[in-house]
């Protein structure tokens, strides 16, 4: 059977990576994973947990830099330009790559502070241009209607779910191009999963966005593709209409269907 | 016996000892009060001492230990501090880290005299300091040092990943997530231990001993090389040197109240900071 590309002829690839394998110490966690993430479109993982899904997200921010001991193979490139070889700068990578962790993790200060940090760390400091990026960030992330008569209000006092919006402005107030999220509504109630989930929507056309989910009706529900994880393998990347209709592997089958997993 | 009989009995046994260590740290703070406060006036803590330390005051040696503790803490809190964000963020977890930590430990447990001798022959004799507030203030500061850096080191840890993530994530350099997002967060538990040890630091003789403290000297340092009173040591020669210990009773007691409420106002110092820090960053 000839393989055929998923993809759109003008797809623009914003992330490669050719054989990436990744340790933790001694114990393998990735397995030659070679993909082509496409820009502007939301990308899901999915897979059984400990599959690796959250370690190759990880990568295209080099989050996993943070925890002694790892050791990355392979070539990972972002527009072309190789992550990890020597002189790499991190902080400009993770300026354009922003991330949405799992639990929420907004700093215990104020909202304001919390959006304005990424910009003041790089180098923003006008008042009047910090307010406009505040308000524009939290406009995107759907909660500025909520906040707007307490910016100066302690950011944990929001809800779990308007926390974690509250970090999805913060990633954006850096102008980030690509979002990362480890899923980022797995702690969330349904409704402000579902909140978060029509916030994937709106911002698909503006980021390249990778998601890892636990949850298959939702990376059904607002991927444009899905790769499917095992063991540290990809099994199967594909348009997400084909993976849940017409998965080729057997795996991404069982998988999807709930026999395993 | 039953269950519920042997969960009463543990319970009135917790309760007693603790209870019991409250009686006797609290009739110990009764007997200073009692004796001390009727010797305890201004002219007691305003004028310098006369007739060696029989009569007058002892403002030579409130200042000489108010000087030690601003030395050790000038010189303990920075060290302390940057050694224990050295090994709680940027230190690799290995087995040289883990004796690093336990010699740590290990000092912490070193008799106060031992650090005493250390003082005298490396700051006092070998950098030629002589008995001086700088020499004493050194030997406190090493004698608090492992104090501080464990306190700081587990305020530090305290701090949840997802703060150091979240600012890693957004672009900042790991000394920016330590300032703005790690430091902040654990100050109040690193200030809290730094002067629980300090205070500790306050009521030590023999460090002192041999470093820096004056057996009698009715007037006040001029500079960093002089020899101070001390209060701790000054006790000591009243209740143990003097040729009339009797009659000096009332200002033993009194020296040990004004030196008691030193590190009382030390204490309540660290607890408004540490109420400051929680208002402002409440996680």
């Amino acid at each position: 059977m000839v393989e055929t590309s998923p993809f759109p002829a003008d797809t623009e690839h914003v992330i490669t990576t050719s054989k990436v394998n990744f340790f933790y110490g001694a114990t393998q966690a990735l397995f030659d994973i070679t993909m082509d993430i496409p820009g502007r479109r939301v990308t899901a993982f999915i897979g059984p947990s400990g599959c690796g899904k959250s370690t190759f997200l990880r990568i295209f921010n080099r989050m996993n830099d943070t925890i002694a001991g790892t050791r990355l193979e392979g070539d990972v490139r972002i527009n072309g330009e190789d992550i990890y070889r020597n002189g790499s700068n991190v902080v400009r990578l993770r300026r354009k790559v922003g991330m949405v962790f799992q639990k929420s993790n907004p700093f215990p200060k104020s909202i304001f502070d919390n959006v304005a940090y990424g910009p003041r760390i790089h180098g923003t400091h006008d008042k009047q241009q910090l307010a406009e990026i505040v308000e524009k960030s939290l406009i995107r992330s759907a909660l500025w209607d909520e906040v707007k008569d307490r910016l100066e209000s302690n950011a944990l006092g929001l809800s779990g779910g308007q926390q974690q919006r509250l970090c999805i402005a913060r990633a954006l107030a850096v102008g980030p191009e690509i979002l990362l999220m480890d899923e980022p509504a797995s702690a969330l109630d349904p409704k402000s999963t579902i909140r978060i989930e029509d916030l994937i929507g709106e911002l698909r056309n503006e980021y390249t966005i990778v998601i890892v989910t636990h949850n298959m009706q939702q990376a059904a529900r607002i991927s444009d593709y899905t790769a499917f994880f095992y063991e540290g393998h990809l099994v199967e990347f594909n348009a997400t209409k084909k993976i849940f209709t017409k998965p080729r592997e057997k795996q991404t089958e069982d998988y999807i269907t709930g026999r395993f997993g | 016996m039953s269950r519920r009989r042997s969960e009463q009995i543990t319970y009135f046994l917790i309760r007693g000892v603790m209870y019991s260590i409250v009686l006797v740290i609290g009739y110990i703070l009764f007997d200073i009060v009692r004796h001390g406060l009727p010797a305890l006036n201004w002219a007691f803590i305003s004028e310098y001492p006369r007739k060696s330390g029989s009569e007058g005051g002892i403002l030579p040696a409130i200042v000489g230990t108010l000087s030690l503790l601003a030395g050790t803490i000038v010189v303990a809190l920075p060290l302390g501090i940057c050694s224990a964000i050295y090994l709680s963020e940027y230190a690799e977890q290995n087995r040289f880290t883990a004796m690093i930590r336990l010699a740590i430990i290990t000092l912490a447990g070193v008799p106060s005299i031992v650090y005493g001798l250390f003082g005298l022959g490396l700051f006092v004799l070998f950098l030629n300091f002589g008995t001086s507030i700088l020499s004493g203030s050194l030997t406190l500061a090493c004698m608090v040092l492992p104090t501080i850096i464990v306190s700081s080191e587990e305020a530090l840890r305290a701090v949840p990943r997802g703060y150091r993530d979240a600012s890693l994530a957004l672009g900042a350099t790991k000394w920016e997530t330590i300032r703005t997002n790690v430091l902040p967060y654990s100050l109040s538990g690193i200030i809290t231990g730094s002067i629980l040890g300090i205070g500790r630091a306050a009521g030590e003789t023999a460090p002192i001993l041999l470093t820096v403290a004056a057996f009698y000297l009715p007037r006040l340092p001029k500079s960093i090389f002089d020899q101070v009173m001390a209060l701790p040591y000054h006790l000591y020669i009243l209740a143990t040197q003097h040729p009339e210990a009797d009659k000096v009773l009332p200002l033993q007691y009194a020296t040990a109240l004004v030196l008691l409420l030193l590190v009382l106002g030390l204490s309540l110092g660290a607890i408004i900071i540490r109420i400051h820090f929680r208002k402002k960053y409440r996680w």
